[in-house]
């Protein structure tokens, strides 16, 4: 076994050279496969039309590979903002499927649309207002009633929550049930468009966590104590005096913390 | 080419090397390497891409001129607007209100609706978004906000550890600010029903983040900035402040001295202008991580594009810090979909330890996120530690299971939703096996010069979130970035609704700042090859770019 420093690679790689390896490395998340590179193909069906793409992109990628330069229908492209819902059926099967283009793999034979919009009602509403009630989410939101309990709104989930279970919660006034089944939401808005009643799920969740969060316990104890410190101007001095300390005194300061035990 | 043999989610080849990190998971589960001496971090950091020689150069005219930049930055700053004078009518406003907002994640929605709450009219704030509202770095943010509300903790902890962390760069009345404003801004969200996680006594649970001394970390699950973004959206929503989407701002007007008046918008579908008329400016438009600084892919969102810095310093704004970037340091580095997706900090601080290919726990843990990137860096092409995934790129190991080791079964699930739900998609069970990771290219250090409310070097100019500079020095500390756009885009709402409401006027609409900056352009020597902002970034197929004919 050769000792450490032999370890490094048979020749030893400057800091700008391990640059120019990792750039070349990532090169195809970054400015796309070179078609040569392409081992597997699949045939996708963009509203209609065919396309071949390599077998390795999600649907997002695959759609600009296409040329598809997206101004709607893409955000974050990580899983988190919602703005890619796509609807999309595979041929020969009856089920719709429903997926964030950015977090669904192409597969042959798929034939999708995006959903960039949901037309949706979010009505106003203070929260210092009203009471920690189920009323409150039947005031704004009266269609809440007409869930029939067909479950379509769970099928159409891209985050693969319980959304009627949570939409049965919210009717019960369970606001726990609501709050803890709905927290990965990312309002997409596809159980919205899917609803046969008409209900916008994702805005009652909305509501009803916020109604939790604000309610359910208390602000914390050690968090109420700080403020009336920092109210009381408890602090000012020392954080008027720190903001003139040299560089060595800061450094040194830092040296000498001591890490909280775990 | 034979087909590759997966096994749960993993090649074979690469799930054989799962071995050594499940053989040596309780030898390593009661032993965390110790953190770096000053000297050793200052070593490895030569391999950051911000150290590394190439990649950057001096900036050629402006405020700036000669400070470092990354070249892609720099491109974009040496660059000829998307507009002049002569092809658009400037000379009477589609839109005249008191306060622009541009930017609509965290920072740009807390400072209308503080504008708002401080007598500003909800039809005289204009929030305008590039993309949807709310599609934005902010809703990404995984691991959590600081604020120093335990009774063991101090703000002036806070500060040290967040200067430190920075490289005792940053600008010491802003961090001020900063730590300051931090519990209330725990508070504020707590009012808005931000569904914060606690223990069973009622305390918020408070995490590590890297290079802190103390735990202070909030968070919601692995959903943090979602949630905050949520309900100050929904607030702002039940405000009914004036807003519109995909309809950026491509250009400053300013009254030809040294005072923003105004923007020229761009609708992103129908190509059209809008004028824009404002008493005060709000610039909230996030970072630069897709121009892929050193080739890096990115934890950032569609629109992170620079454009916030590139029409600032247009207008005459003074920038700082420009020459370092965040590289993350647990980018997914397998599978090739999701390379270079944020795996949060979090994790880290929950237990889970980078592990190179003989099982070793190589670095700490907890080392701030420009030393631990470059330790990754070190291992996988320094010592070649690393493993190499079939499309070429090197990682190390993340040891997630470790996470359930230390909090029990099924800690995982519950703490990390969005990060198992993106691997389980890719059939990786990361609570069973570890999972790949590589730095990747986060956010934005530097931006635009500001006082502590927000306001920059041009009157009617205010900045807020990534896009300003100096709060966190060469180097942002985890749970900083959520925190810097509440209390800024806050100080910042404050701030300008101050500034109307002392009588400040509407000033002429006037493209005469850009005028000169062409004219600077111009005695550069820089060609006219290049515009900006860019807007948006190019992933479309090359096969097909290059047979299109631009008719319409």
């Amino acid at each position: 076994m050769p000792n450490k420093e032999e370890t490094s690679s048979d020749k030893k790689l400057d800091s700008k050279e391990i640059m120019d390896r990792i750039a070349e490395a990532s090169r195809q998340v970054v400015s796309g496969v070179e078609d040569e590179e392409v081992e597997n193909w699949v045939t996708i069906y963009i509203m209609g039309r065919a396309y071949e793409v390599p077998a390795d992109l999600t649907i997002l990628t695959a759609m600009e590979y296409a040329g598809y330069k997206f101004v709607r229908g893409v955000g974050c492209r990580q899983g988190f903002c919602g703005a890619c819902s796509t609807v999309y059926r595979k041929k020969g099967e009856y089920k719709l499927q429903t997926g964030m283009a950015c977090q669904t793999r192409v597969e042959d034979e798929m034939y999708l649309v995006q959903i960039p919009f949901v037309p949706a009602e979010k009505p106003s509403y203070d929260l210092t207002e009203h009471e920690y009630d189920v009323n409150v989410l039947f005031e704004y939101y009266p269609e809440l009633a007409r869930c029939v309990s067909c479950n379509t709104c769970t099928k159409a989930c891209p985050q693969d929550l319980e959304v009627m279970d949570y939409v049965q919660a919210a009717i019960k006034g369970d606001f726990k049930g609501l709050a803890e089944e709905s927290f990965d939401c990312i309002q997409c808005g596809l159980c919205a468009i899917r609803c046969p009643s008409e209900i916008v799920q994702y805005n009652i969740a909305q509501l009803g966590r916020r109604l939790y969060g604000r309610y359910d316990s208390p602000e914390p104890e050690h968090l109420k104590k700080r403020l009336e410190e920092i109210e009381e101007g408890k602090f000012d001095k020392e954080m008027k005096e720190i903001t003139k300390l040299s560089r060595e005194e800061l450094e040194r300061m830092y040296a000498e913390r001591k890490r909280e035990e775990d | 080419m034979a087909e590759l043999k997966y096994i749960e989610g993993y090649p074979e080849n690469m799930y054989k090397l799962i071995d050594k990190v499940h053989a040596t998971r309780q030898k390593r589960k009661d032993y965390t390497p110790e953190p770096m001496s000053r000297e050793e971090q200052e070593e490895v950091l030569n391999l950051h891409p911000d150290y590394a020689p190439g990649g950057k150069r001096k900036i050629s005219i402006g405020q700036n001129k000669g400070d470092i930049a990354p070249d892609p930055v720099v491109n974009l700053l040496e660059a000829y607007p998307l507009v002049e004078e002569e092809e658009i009518d400037i000379s009477s406003a589609d839109y005249s209100v008191d306060i622009l907002i541009i930017g609509g994640g965290l920072a740009g929605t807390t400072a209308a609706i503080w504008a708002n709450n401080e007598g500003i009219s909800k039809d005289k704030i204009l929030l305008v978004n590039k993309l949807r509202h709310g599609d934005a770095n902010s809703i990404m943010a995984e691991g959590g906000t600081q604020a120093a509300d335990r009774e063991v903790d101090s703000l002036k902890r806070h500060y040290i550890d967040t200067m430190g962390g920075g490289h005792f760069t940053n600008k010491p009345e802003v961090l001020r600010g900063l730590v300051e404003d931090a519990p209330f801004i725990m508070h504020w969200l707590h009012e808005l029903g931000a569904i914060i996680d606690k223990e069973e006594n009622g305390n918020f649970v408070e995490k590590w983040g890297g290079g802190t001394s103390i735990r202070r970390l909030h968070s919601c699950k692995d959903y943090t900035g979602l949630e905050e973004l949520r309900v100050i959206r929904d607030e702002f929503r039940s405000k009914e402040i004036g807003c519109i989407e995909h309809y950026p701002a491509i250009e400053f007007l300013t009254d030809g001295e040294n005072r923003v008046t105004g923007a020229v918008l761009y609708n992103l579908e129908t190509g059209e202008y809008k004028i824009v008329e404002a008493t005060a400016t709000i610039l909230a438009t996030g970072g630069f991580g897709r121009l892929h600084i050193r080739g890096f892919p990115t934890t950032n969102h569609y629109g992170a594009t620079a454009d916030g810095i590139v029409l600032a310093y247009r207008a005459g704004a003074k920038l700082r810090d420009t020459d370092t970037v965040q590289y993350h340091p647990t980018g997914a580095a397998y599978p090739i979909q999701i390379v270079g997706y944020l795996l949060t900090e979090k994790l880290r601080s929950s237990g889970a330890q980078p592990v190179n290919i003989d099982g070793e726990a190589f670095v700490f843990p907890l080392e701030p996120r420009d030393v631990e990137a470059s330790a990754i860096i070190r291992e996988c092409y320094v010592r070649d530690k690393g493993i190499t995934t079939p499309t070429g790129l090197r990682g190390v190991w993340l040891d997630t299971p470790l996470i359930d080791e230390k909090y029990g079964k099924g800690y995982i699930e519950k703490a990390f939703p969005g990060m198992n739900r993106m691997f389980s998609r890719y059939d990786i069970d990361m609570t069973k096996n570890p999972v790949l990771v590589f730095p990747t290219l986060h956010y934005q250090n530097g931006g635009v010069e500001t006082d502590p409310h927000g306001h920059t070097t041009i009157d009617g100019l205010w900045v807020a979130g990534e896009v300003s500079g100096g709060v966190h020095g060469k180097n942002r500390l985890m749970g900083n970035s959520t925190l810097d756009t509440m209390v800024f885009g806050r100080r910042s709402g404050i701030s300008t609704a101050e500034y109307v409401k002392s009588g400040a006027k509407q000033g002429k609409l006037t493209l005469e700042h850009q005028k000169r900056y062409v004219e600077m352009l111009k005695e550069a020597g820089i060609k006219p090859e290049r515009r900006s902002p860019i807007l948006l970034p190019e992933y479309r197929g090359k096969e097909s770019l290059a047979r299109m004919i631009d008719i319409f």
